[in-house]
């Protein structure tokens, strides 16, 4: 094989594995819409819709008690209070019920935030439809402002027999910054 | 990009000096600089370690403040893995492919010069940091994440050094991903006539299948910082919930490529012993191709196991039921390697020279930590020894005794044929046995310390690990002060101190890397040799 030959066959094989070297750094970009799609059929990561659901429940299983329970926890930078008014709920997959959540601002600025759902196992999140949320827009608060924040639910009346209790998790941050920085 | 033909017209002014280093384009140069590279990487995170387990000495906190101890071990890991354990395998990659396959030099061997010193300022950056810590400048200055990085640790909460760390992850990455390039490169055009990809040895096809996984999974982790980049300081939420993202994707990311990284860190390991077995059991090595087609199915298989990291994370009982016996699936190609070389003794007329000594105890040892991992692969198991001392135990049995050892043995094996001396033997036996030793009572404790849930990445334990903590770190201090019997093994050998070696420096040893003189001249196989 001539010189000239081997060297066009090593840049050839060079381009390809460079190719495929740069497939590849988008193929790591390529797998957050994946893992989105992925979480959204399997409730990988708990999370639940994040648009209100229009149509109401189809029947109330009146024979079937569900426990749902609510924990808050308070993102980075969040100073004041965030709960539920209640910890926990029974309820019949199908019925609707409201739930109060309160946040709280002790800062002397107004903040803007976000709550992020979770539901615990995530096999439930498909079934737990939301037909008002706090966590759907950013709440903005005052300074020492004390929110009322409702939330509006049903389970769906297919939710999966062995599930008898889930977990539904807010995490509040502040976002104001980041609001400030997209507006800007 | 000049190929290796070419190179060889400049055969008569050689630099010399400083300039033969800096602008090599020699593979057996560069392989060198590889090697010592990897060396002093090795010692470098290996102090690290020595200030870990000094922390760790006793219960209670003595030397060292918790946000140092979490540098320490951050650091610690990623100078094993990025600086020693891959530019150490590079090296040797450099150094033997072209004279076991016949090829003058390595196909692209300016940009081989990049490869390598690209890497000497990607560990400037960042062991800058650390400098930085240690003299008191910035608290924390150094990376404090673990080396797996995970968010938001290193995104939200990670300090201003995270971005030194992120630089020369990009740089370590675009150096491996070069060195990948040139050895497939070299491996499918460079061969010499009658080389079919069958009749190459074990450690070229190992190899050349690393090379492929490099390609596949550093571009990920190029991209999975990436992201972190742009999370810090871009305003993107790849791995921020408060912004719509999810940190658990990041984990995901990261071990899409840090399965498959784990056996870049090994499959040139297997390599090694598969050479170094037949040789001192004077015997063909056993399944030769059975070797070669279970190598090529643990990469294959390593793409989709990586949830096995990540089993606590909260996973669909079908997505963990999938992982681990994918895992356990890996198992059997493994099993197969470690029975074709227990078959190449049996019945073997051996000899214990020391690369055959590190070779047995890599088998051995490497096994242990292969058990080990079987018993982490399964998933309601692994609930309780998740980030606890068994886990610690695991990867440094398959790592240090594992790899590590593997470059030993490689290292002793292939010396004669670097230097032209064969390794001085009273240091290497006192050096074997004495790693040998002290690598068990560092390592095997930690095994106990686990089950009973001490976890890892702490300053501090319970007073009840206080006697096994004790004892390895005295196992730790000795297994790092063994390495500098290595470390005077290498410089008799470079400053061509010892018996002068022949040829085929090892009676059994075959290969076409025995055909040239002992020291390899600079240039070999100009023409190349013909392969029955």
């Amino acid at each position: 094989m001539s010189e000239h030959n081997l060297q066009q066959r090593n840049q050839r094989t060079l381009r390809k594995l460079l190719i495929w070297a740069v497939a590849m750094f988008g193929f790591a970009f390529a797998m957050v819409p994946f893992y989105d799609v992925i979480c959204d059929i399997t409730g990988l990561n708990g999370k639940t819709s994040t648009t209100a659901s229009t149509d109401g429940p189809s029947k109330v299983v009146e024979d079937r008690t569900v426990t749902v329970e609510f924990i808050t926890q308070r993102g980075d930078g969040v100073g004041g209070d965030f709960t539920a008014a209640t910890r926990r709920v029974e309820v019949h997959p199908g019925e609707i019920t409201l739930v109060n959540f309160f946040a709280s601002n002790p800062k002397s600025s107004d903040i803007i935030t976000q709550s992020i759902p979770s539901v615990s196992p995530g096999e439930a999140a498909r079934y737990l439809h939301k037909t008002q949320c706090f966590c759907f827009d950013q709440q903005s608060l005052a300074a020492g402002e004390r929110k009322e924040m409702p939330m509006i639910f049903y389970l769906d009346p297919e939710l999966p027999r062995h599930i008898n209790t889930l977990t539904l998790s807010y995490t509040i941050f502040d976002v104001t910054d980041r609001v400030a920085a997209t507006n800007n | 990009m000049s190929t290796a033909a070419a190179h060889d017209d400049h055969h008569h002014h050689a630099p010399t000096g400083l300039k033969r280093w800096l602008f090599s384009t020699n593979h057996k140069d560069i392989g060198t600089l590889y090697l010592w590279f990897s060396f002093a990487m090795f010692m470098t995170g290996g102090l690290l370690a020595m200030v870990i387990r000094t922390e760790l000495l006793e219960p209670g906190m003595q030397f060292v403040d918790p946000e140092f101890f979490n540098q320490m071990t951050t650091v610690h890991g990623l100078a094993m893995v990025f600086g020693a354990v891959m530019p150490g395998f590079v090296g040797l990659a450099n150094w033997m492919i072209p004279l076991m396959i016949g090829a003058p030099d390595m196909a692209l061997p300016r940009m081989n010069n990049w490869s390598f010193w690209i890497l000497p300022f990607a560990f400037l950056i960042l062991l800058s940091s650390v400098f930085m810590s240690a003299f008191g400048a910035g608290n924390p200055a150094a990376p404090n994440f673990g080396w797996t990085f995970y968010a938001p640790l290193s995104t939200e909460y990670g300090p201003a050094s995270t971005d030194l760390f992120i630089l020369s992850v990009h740089m370590m990455g675009i150096s491996s991903i070069m060195g990948a390039i040139n050895v497939i490169v070299t491996v499918f055009n460079l061969r010499a006539p009658g080389m079919t990809l069958m009749k190459m040895p074990l450690f070229v096809w190992t190899w050349l299948i690393t090379a492929f996984l490099l390609i596949a999974v550093m571009p990920v982790l190029a991209g999975a910082v990436t992201m972190m980049l742009t999370d810090r300081h871009f305003g993107t939420s790849f791995f921020n919930a408060a912004g719509g993202g999810d940190p658990v994707l990041f984990q995901h990311v990261f071990w899409f490529f840090g399965h498959p990284e784990v056996y870049i860190m090994i499959l040139p390991a297997f390599g090694i012993i598969s050479a170094i077995i037949p040789t001192f059991a004077r015997k063909p090595l056993f399944g030769y191709a059975s070797m070669v087609y279970a190598t090529a199915s643990i990469a294959l298989l390593s793409f989709v196991v990586w949830a096995h990291h990540m089993f606590t994370v909260g996973m669909p009982l079908a997505g963990t039921l999938f992982f681990m016996y994918m895992t356990m699936l890996i198992s059997v190609p493994t099993g197969v390697k470690v029975f074709n070389w227990v078959a190449t003794m049996w019945r073997g007329s051996m000899t214990f020279e020391l690369p055959m000594k590190w070779a047995i105890a890599f088998v051995i040892l490497f096994t242990c930590g292969g058990l080990s991992g079987l018993m982490l692969a399964i998933t309601p198991v692994d609930f309780q020894y998740h980030d606890t001392y068994f886990v610690v135990a695991h990867f440094h049995y398959v790592l240090v005794s594992g790899a590590v050892f593997s470059m030993f043995a490689a290292a002793y094996y292939w010396l004669p044929k670097w230097s032209g001396v064969m390794p001085n033997k009273l240091l290497g036996e006192l050096h074997f046995w004495s790693s040998l030793i002290s690598v068990n009572l560092l390592f095997f404790p930690m095994h106990f310390v686990g089950l009973a849930g001490m976890p890892r990445r702490y300053a501090d334990y319970a007073l009840q690990f206080a006697d096994y903590n004790f004892w390895i770190s005295i196992g730790g201090f000795w297994f790092g002060l063994s390495q500098l019997l290595f470390l005077a093994v290498c410089v008799l050998c470079a400053m061509k101190k010892g018996e002068k070696a022949p040829a085929r420096s090892w009676e059994g040893a075959d290969g076409l890397e025995w055909e040239v003189p002992s020291p390899a001249p600079f240039h070999t196989y100009d023409t190349p040799p013909v392969v029955k």
